[in-house]
């Protein structure tokens, strides 16, 4: 299944409750305020957000003024490119050249950390890669046991300490063991963390110091795993891990739910964080390359 | 990062002070306010919709009362509606009257069910009664493993297999051992699963069926965003939910997914989860998330840690203390312990309106921890009188204390600057000494 085909799936629920209305409502009909309403309100509850709902709503007015906007699809058509504009190029996961190639994964606590890197894991192993990953998260119990299940399910190897650990020590470890063994890809799952505690930010500040040690200029892919469920604070969320460690890019799950996680628009236009890839369900293939155009088509197709 | 709606609405009415009736004009610029706030707050859409249509109708021509300006009032009339509509205050578990009260907890994965279960159990531990935890979750990759551990920092029994597949044969199992151990609580702690999820969501209902929950828990994620409707509605329609727990409220999130579930399922939310600790979990108070959601900080919580731990005869008499002046180092650590014994530092501080929106404000738990030690290794002399502590003194407490001599000089300027703004205060007429005051 494509991306735009999962997606699709897993929005469909959502997409009849509100476009039915719009749709049948509008289709073909010559736009109205009451059209721009509607609009605005299937942007509203993609959770994209006061600000940016406010500002493309704006725009799509101006134009609607300027005569430009006569037709339901025309609404559609603006909205769709202008989200695409605001997300960009298509910027997916990619292993580049350096090796080991150190992949540093972060967020709030049951977004989805262990399940994006056993899927991450799984697909650079059946691309031909050795993986190791770091079991650095050694706080939550049995978080250890849950990573090394995924560790066996991808085939690939894992370091991991004691609970309550140093997790610097164990993702300085699982680093030097990429290094010796000539392992191309280390992933490093931490402790879920919520963004406000500035103990747990020293702590991945830290970590990432670690890292940065044994192999220069890593990690070399931050990854902040964001949950599609979670409304506005994924923005606040998004900032205080970047201004404390640097996000490089954004890994959306959960999207075969109902939500949208339109977030990710706020935050790119705010922060200009990429996001990489979606998790679309819990078994090992379910993952996507984040396309831009295609997440604003399944909004509003 | 947000203007209080309190704020804004102050901006808003800022031009009509000292009218006496709210117009429709001044309503109608109050409610597109009302609308964003809530919005950003991450109350649902529709939800916003309707709840704006019924405060405008109670703002139209109500009475500015004499000491609230035009803004506070419509803030007051939004307030009291939020807290209407989240329902009453610290709905408790309902217990079976014959035992054992089975509470099934379900919702979305990484809601936040196993820790859930883990500090509901504990809560009723801790009140005497004999809670059992069932592993039900056979999803998950070591969630099994995941509950033994918590089990066994609670000290609390959990019932698991790790052979079987089906998870409403395992609760089956957990209940009948549950009454023969004499049980009166038992706790399912139910896979994560997505409310469109057919076949999980009947497996949901299959356990349930088998089981027969006194309680069925709905965990929420507190910074669930529009979608909090869908999902709520959807599990309260296929499975029945009783309660609601909200789950990560220590973090910055609004919370505004609780106006959006109490509305769409009309029940109660019976506890809030508030840290990572074991502990960490709270009975709900609907003024505490009005108030979170209007963006005017959790003053009553404050409020209350503070008067859970300065009892008013301790309060009394640091207020002597301080108005004899004679407030010593000791009396200083005795402030300090209790402080510290209202839970972190930064927790309280983000309780206080307007602090967590505010950058760089850090406190250093540790910060008091040193002066604590400081003090200690004083000698009662010193304690009372720290004008006689001389260079080797201080290297001595320094060293005692595994500081330097600099932080017993910071310690002692502190100390001496407090003393002076005591005074200060002592000579002001008409001056009220706070019920309680840290420092």
């Amino acid at each position: 299944m494509g991306f735009v085909d999962s997606l699709k799936t897993g929005l469909k629920k959502t997409r009849e409750a509100l476009f039915m209305d719009v749709e049948t409502l509008f289709s073909g009909k010559a736009v109205t305020e009451e059209t721009i309403e509607a609009f605005e309100e299937i942007l509203f509850t993609s959770d994209i957000g006061v600000k940016s709902t406010t500002e493309i709503i704006e725009g799509l007015k101006e134009e609607y003024k300027a005569g430009k906007i006569k037709k339901t699809d025309d609404i559609k058509v603006f909205l769709k490119s202008t989200m695409t504009a605001i997300l960009g190029m298509p910027q997916p996961f990619v292993l580049y050249r350096e090796r080991p190639f150190v992949v540093f994964c972060l967020g709030v606590n049951g977004v989805g950390k262990t399940t994006t890197i056993g899927k991450l894991a799984m697909k650079a192993v059946s691309e031909g890669h050795s993986v190791i990953l770091a079991a650095a998260d050694t706080f939550r119990a049995a978080a250890i046991e849950q990573l090394d299940v995924w560790a066996t399910r991808a085939g690939a190897s894992i370091v991991k300490h004691q609970h309550g650990s140093d997790p610097a020590a164990v993702a300085y470890d699982a680093v030097e063991a990429a290094k010796a063994r000539g392992i191309d890809l280390v992933i490093v799952d931490t402790a879920g963390r919520l963004h406000t505690k500035t103990h747990l930010m020293e702590e991945l500040k830290k970590i990432k110091r670690v890292i940065g040690k044994s192999v220069p200029g890593a990690p070399h892919e931050t990854l902040l795993v964001l949950d599609a469920t979670t409304g506005q604070n994924a923005l606040s969320q998004a900032k205080l891990f970047n201004e404390a460690v640097g996000v490089t890019g954004i890994a959306l799950t959960k999207m075969d739910g109902t939500s949208k996680g339109g977030i990710v628009l706020a935050i790119k236009k705010e922060l200009n964080i990429p996001i990489r890839l979606i998790g679309v369900g819990e078994k090992i293939g379910d993952y996507q390359d984040f396309i831009p155009g295609e997440f604003a088509s399944a909004l509003f197709d | 990062m947000f203007a209080s709606l309190n704020e804004k609405l102050e901006a808003v009415f800022k031009r009509l002070k000292g009218k006496g009736f709210l117009t429709s004009g001044d309503i109608d610029i109050a409610m597109k306010e009302i609308r964003l706030a809530l919005l950003e707050a991450d109350v649902n859409f529709k939800v916003v919709k309707g709840f704006v249509e019924r405060v405008k109708v109670k703002s139209l021509g109500a009475q500015v009362l004499e000491s609230l300006t035009p803004g506070q009032q419509v803030v007051k009339i939004v307030n009291d509606e939020l807290c209407l509509l989240l329902g009453a205050e610290n709905e408790k578990i309902r217990l079976s009257p014959n035992p054992p009260t089975v509470v099934m907890m379900a919702g979305l994965q990484g809601s936040g069910k196993t820790t859930t279960t883990a500090k509901i159990a504990l809560h009723f531990k801790t009140q005497g009664r004999r809670p059992m935890m069932v592993a039900a979750d056979l999803q998950r990759p070591a969630a099994i493993d995941q509950l033994i551990t918590l089990g066994k920092q609670i000290g609390v029994p959990v019932f698991f297999s790790k052979e079987e597949k089906n998870p409403v044969k395992v609760c089956r199992d957990a209940i009948t051992v549950a009454k023969k151990e004499a049980r009166d609580i038992v706790f399912v702690d139910t896979a994560g699963r997505l409310h469109i999820d057919d076949e999980l969501m009947g497996q949901l209902k299959d356990i349930k069926d088998a089981v027969l929950p006194t309680e069925t828990l709905f965990v929420a994620d507190s910074m669930t965003g529009q979608d909090a409707v869908n999902i709520a509605h959807t599990f309260n329609e296929r499975i029945g939910v009783d309660g609601i727990v909200l789950t990560k409220m220590d973090g910055d999130a609004r919370g505004g997914a609780a106006i959006s579930i109490r509305e769409v399922t009309g029940k109660p939310i019976k506890f809030i989860g508030t840290g990572e600790k074991i502990d960490m979990i709270e009975p709900f108070y609907p003024e505490r998330i009005a108030s979170r959601i209007l963006g005017m900080g959790d003053v009553l919580s404050f409020i209350e840690k503070a008067q859970q731990t300065f009892d008013e005869k301790d309060a009394e008499k640091f207020k002597d203390k301080l108005l004899t002046d004679s407030f010593t180092l000791d009396d200083l650590r005795d402030q300090l312990s209790k402080i510290r014994s209202m839970g972190p530092i930064q927790n309280l501080l983000n309780m206080i309106p307007g602090f967590n929106r505010m950058k760089g404000v850090e406190v250093d738990e540790k910060q008091f921890v040193r002066i604590e030690a400081m003090i200690n290794s004083m000698t009662k002399k010193e304690k009372r009188n720290p004008d006689i502590l001389n260079g080797s003194r201080k290297i001595r407490i320094s060293k005692g204390s595994g500081t330097t001599v600099a932080d017993v000089n910071r310690l002692l300027k502190q100390y001496k600057d407090m003393k002076k703004m005591m005074k200060m205060f002592k000579g002001k007429k008409g001056f009220k000494m706070p019920d309680f005051m840290p420092f």
